[in-house]
């Protein structure tokens, strides 16, 4: 563990939580989980509920000329039909279909909704429906019509500093190439599902989402009801990466087929209704010039990234966005293009833009770093940014210098050649890569309610979720941490819509988030129970000052006389057996445009290539993070180490193939779409820094979802070509490129 | 999913009897057929079940083997006389699929496992050949990375997904089946087709003609074979190429040789060019670079599979080399 200045706890131990201190030791929900008691949202046992299927456009682009739903409608089992000739009108039809009109926009949208009595019957008469299009010519070739490629219409967040061109000028070395990643879909175990129920004008959900909140306020707009008639439930969600974090048209149509067919209607998509209808990554291409001096000094980096969007509405996946920040250099010019395609809409995927963004970037350092003879640390060290060099601004806590040399020790990093296919072991070329690891860090304002109970637990409620990353674990941890107590005594409840709002889970802000709402409310309490204590005449602690006394295993003492004392529950009992309890809302830092946050990392790679197959083993993969106070070592590490594996299925495995003349997916299936599977992952060693960041939050954490998986592709693109000589810019890495290239 | 009725049979006889009901089909494990009956590629209005039959048993008979239609490719591939004789065979089924997967499927329903193209398993798209004769086919312009360099016409380029056939063909097995007209036997050669005017027949079984058993020859590779498996990650993915390789050695002299591919064609593709080839022959990277040019002479790739002809010859001298060697997958 490293321990520079700014690591120092600013605080008294007692009135500062340093979160961690008092751990878990296993997830707070894993018992619930592995026996099958924890239930996700298509789990819920509801009385007479009726099973909705949805129905998808198979044409790209045209309009739906009519339905002829006679032959399904005498199908067995067969409640309602609801097409966009017959669906109710919605006050705020929004951008996803909710069958508000005829058109179609890509292959698979949603066009109509079967509800029946059973799953099977509402799929078979789905499949009764007779559906007259009228197509339309369909974009859907991307290479074809990138030099058509437009700017976003609200903006691309581009960058600019310095002279390009006098920079471009000076350079002695310089790296022009295209880097370009596929389109992929986030494919969470739980398939996105809705259960919705009517009673009157109210309406009960239980739905797979990031965010019940946002889940609330969509549906309350769309059916023109107060928030508060709408109730959504979601205590577990079984990944979301991105894809839940948005509402799709199923949840909305759920709830309409409640309404239309009168009954509870469950709505779960199948596996392969999940390529399309509740969005993709967006495929890039990243045309990128580095151009630096002998020395190894970066003097342009201009980054430019096209990205598909669909015909529904604008979405960027930012890839030259963490360029801006990441290295220092005189001149820098950054943009963001769009090519309109006939597909589904693109979204949110785990590090969005920053995953796709390093790939290009990072893999353009270490063809750099060759052309100048400079190891791609050094040469990384070379242009290290101080500061935020966008706007100047101080970072709130950088270490990733102790990232590189904490990473590169555990690997072995001095152990490489730096040239090419010099290390073989039988049939198997090895091969070292690296690179850099970035994620913004961001939070929100999250309520949050604490309630100390009588009997000597502790009740802590916030309107968040946990897609499995361990929410209820640190949020466990923070109320322990703040009241001194056994974290085994809290008990959580999260997912639903009625406990305080805190807002939805994404861009790794959940925990910088909701640990501070959690502390705020938990510190409340605390002097509620204080001031409880103090005017209680019959209390050891009556009359004593506030600042003196404090909390310690479910007792209150005085600080300076530990033996006044009393347990939490003599406390209560004595003042009517009832809880004490404070609702509490986090503040952002109020100093918070005086300094930049990230979260930072250093990922190596060693791979080893096949001679004559071509096939590529990732054998280890080691990263140091440094991502402020690691909150919980189990769920954080995980957190971390399932980023890496993804970054080896998206060097390797990923990809969503579309058809050039049809625009479906083709390999809509776990089989044909390829995400690595045990076989592919072997050593993975990472490892956290642990320094808080106290001037970002109060906590010193930062968020930890999403930065495992960047950097992560582009160290295993250099680890195959430092062992092939091969050099491939085009993901997935699969074995006919390495042939090819 | 059609609605359909379901029977199980007892006897071989009692199964041939009910399949021979318009539109029905008989049931193994159920892996590949119950799929294409999700996805609408299958319609049966009826399964026979024949898992039940006394189809279980692996047995030697005479210097051969004889394999149960019945037995799961777990049980096959774990056997002990498949491993120690045929470990070719237990190789490449082990290569296959997923644990589960083959928990479940059966040495028969293997042998008819469909094609994994994607436009034979999506109906929605309208032109494919094997789904519907004489719609067309949509792969030769479409996604055609994992199809057939060998053997395909413009009718068809799909390939047979199995590795379990791979290593048949290399082994030279034969198949037994029954029908309504008696028993009789298929060379694993000419259980499968090539798919000519004609993709929408996988193979050379009747429709009401049941797989009853799979018939080894006498070992002849059980010291010299190995399945090298090339594909797009570590396991459960299908074959991009696959060799079954299998040497007889006389000392350094290759007495006889058996040498199959998978991935690359509608069939198991069975180079008896190149076992002549190395008959005779010193193992030597010439002798298999030779064989590995005769197996896919005549290989004509389309738009994006191109590689899969080098690859195959690669794989086809890595898999020999590690044959002669005697190393086992």
């Amino acid at each position: 563990m490293i321990a520079p200045q700014d690591h120092q706890d600013p605080q008294d131990h007692q009135t500062h939580a340093k979160l961690g201190r008092r751990q878990l030791s296993h997830r707070y929900d894993g018992l619930a989980k592995v026996t099958g008691r924890a239930k996700y949202a298509a789990e819920f046992p509801v009385e007479n509920i009726a099973y909705a299927y949805v129905v998808q456009a198979t044409i790209p682009s045209g309009t739906i000329a009519s339905i002829d739903q006679a032959a399904a409608t005498r199908a067995a089992g067969v409640h309602s039909i609801i097409t966009p000739f017959n669906a109710p009108k919605l006050t705020v039809p929004g951008n996803v279909n909710i069958l508000q009109d005829t058109n179609v926009f890509f292959s698979g949208q949603p066009i109509a909704v079967v509800v029946a009595r059973s799953l099977p019957e509402a799929e078979q008469a789905a499949k009764l429906l007779r559906i007259e299009y009228k197509a339309q010519p369909a974009k859907l070739d991307f290479n074809a019509v990138l030099k058509d490629a437009r700017a976003p219409k609200r903006g691309g967040g581009d960058s600019h500093r310095g002279d390009p061109q006098a920079s471009l000028a000076k350079a002695t070395v310089v790296i022009d190439q295209t880097y370009s990643t596929p389109i992929q879909n986030h494919n969470p175990m739980e398939p996105h599902a809705t259960v919705a129920s009517w009673e009157g004008d109210k309406l009960n959900v239980y739905d797979a989402t990031q965010g019940i909140s946002g889940a609330q306020s969509s549906l309350a707009r769309a059916f023109s009801i107060p928030p508060a008639n709408v109730h959504v439930q979601c205590p577990f969600t079984g990944g979301g990466f991105g894809s839940k974090g948005y509402v799709w048209s199923h949840t909305i149509l759920a709830a309409m087929a409640a309404k239309v067919a009168q009954r509870p209607v469950k709505l779960v998509l199948g596996r392969n209704q999940m390529f399309g209808p509740v969005g993709s990554r967006p495929n890039t291409s990243q045309h990128i010039k580095l151009a630096a001096s002998s020395d190894g000094k970066l003097l342009l980096q201009q980054h430019d990234s096209t990205c598909y969007t669909s015909l529904i509405s604008d979405w960027i996946e930012s890839a030259a966005g963490a360029t801006a920040l990441l290295y220092d250099s005189e001149s820098l010019t950054t943009s963001h293009s769009l090519v309109d395609l006939n597909l589904g809409m693109g979204t949110w995927m785990r590090a969005p833009g920053e995953a796709t963004g390093s790939v290009g970037l990072e893999i353009a350092l270490d063809e750099l770093a060759e052309k100048l003879n400079i190891d791609p640390i050094q040469l990384r060290l070379i242009n290290y940014a101080e500061k935020d060099p966008r706007q100047g601004l101080p970072w709130s806590s950088k270490h990733l210098r102790e990232c590189y040399t904490q990473a590169a020790d555990r690997f072995g990093w001095s152990k490489r050649t730096a040239q090419t296919g010099q290390h073989r072991e039988g049939n198997k070329l090895i091969g070292y890569g690296m690179a850099t690891a970035n994620y913004g860090a961001g939070r929100r304002p999250s309520s949050a309610i604490v309630r100390i109970l009588p009997n000597g637990r502790v009740f802590v409620g916030v309107g968040t979720q946990d897609l499995g990353t361990g929410t209820y674990t640190i949020l466990a941890q923070t109320a322990a941490d703040t009241l001194f107590l056994d974290p085994a005594l809290v008990d959580v409840k999260l997912g639903d819509s009625t406990l305080p709002p805190s807002g939805g889970s994404g861009g790794s802000t959940t925990a910088a988030s909701v640990c501070p709402g959690v502390y705020d409310a938990a510190v409340k309490a605390k002097l509620k129970l204080v001031q409880l204590a103090i005017a209680d005449t019959q209390s050891p602690l009556h009359g004593a000052a506030e600042e003196d006394v404090q909390t310690k295993d479910g007792k209150l003492f005085l600080k300076s006389n530990p033996q006044r004392s009393e347990t939490f529950t003599t406390l209560l009992g004595r003042n009517g057996d009832t809880p004490v309890e404070a609702i509490a809302t986090s503040e952002l830092a109020k100093d918070r445009d005086t300094f930049s946050s990230h979260s930072w990392g250093a990922i190596f790679a060693e791979v080893a290539v096949d001679a004559d197959t071509h096939m590529v083993q990732v054998c280890r993969m080691v990263g140091t993070y440094d991502i402020g106070t690691l909150i919980n070592q189990t769920t954080g590490i995980n957190q971390l180490v399932g980023g890496v594996v993804w970054g080896v299925s998206m060097a390797l495995h990923e990809e969503t193939l579309i058809d050039p003349t049809f625009g479906r997916t083709v390999n809509e299936n776990f089989a044909d779409y390829h995400v690595p599977v045990n076989a592919d992952i072997h050593q993975i060693d990472v490892t956290a820094l642990d320094i808080p960041d106290y001037k970002f939050n109060p906590l010193g954490s930062r968020g930890i979802g999403e930065i495992g998986i960047t950097g992560a592709a582009a160290a295993i693109a250099n680890a195959i070509y430092n062992a092939t000589g091969k050099r491939v810019r085009d993901l997935p890495i699969t074995l006919d490129k390495i042939m090819n290239a | 999913m059609n609605p359909f009725n379901y029977q199980r049979a007892t006897a071989p006889d009692e199964a041939v009897h009910a399949v021979s009901a318009r539109g029905a089909k008989f049931l193994g494990g159920g892996t590949n057929l119950v799929d294409l009956m999700k996805s609408n590629v299958e319609q049966p209005t009826a399964l026979i079940d024949v898992t039940h039959l006394d189809l279980t048993h692996v047995i030697t008979s005479g210097n051969g083997t004889t394999i149960g239609a019945g037995v799961r490719n777990s049980d096959l591939a774990n056997h002990e006389i498949i491993r120690t004789k045929y470990p070719l065979l237990s190789q490449a089924l082990l290569s296959g699929a997923s644990p589960q997967l083959r928990n479940m499927a059966t040495t028969g329903g293997n042998l008819l496992q469909r094609t994994r193209c994607y436009y034979f398993m999506d109906t929605v798209f309208p032109a494919c050949n094997k789904r519907t004769p004489g719609s067309g086919c949509a792969a030769i312009k479409g996604f055609n990375r994992n199809h057939a360099i060998l053997g395909a016409s413009d009718e068809c380029i799909a390939t047979n997904p199995s590795d379990m056939n791979v290593a048949l063909a290399a082994l030279n097995a034969t198949i037994h089946v029954t029908g309504p007209k008696g028993q009789r036997t298929i060379a694993i050669a000419d259980f499968h087709r090539l798919p000519g005017t004609t993709p929408q027949l996988d193979t050379n079984l009747q429709p009401d003609e049941l797989i009853t058993a799979v018939e080894l020859p006498a070992p002849k590779f059980a010291k010299h074979s190995y399945y090298l498996k090339v594909r797009d990650r570590q396991s459960y993915a299908f074959a991009l190429v696959s060799v079954a390789a299998g040497l007889a050695m006389n000392g350094n002299t290759i007495q006889s040789a058996g040498l199959a591919l998978g991935g690359v064609a509608h069939k198991p593709w069975r180079s008896l060019e190149a076992e002549k080839s190395l008959v005779g022959a010193t193992p030597s990277p010439a002798a298999f670079k030779k064989a590995a040019d005769l197996a896919v002479a005549g290989a004509k790739p389309t738009e994006h599979n191109a590689f899969k002809i080098e690859l195959a010859k690669q794989s086809i001298v890595r898999a020999l080399t590690l044959a002669a060697q005697g190393v086992q997958a």
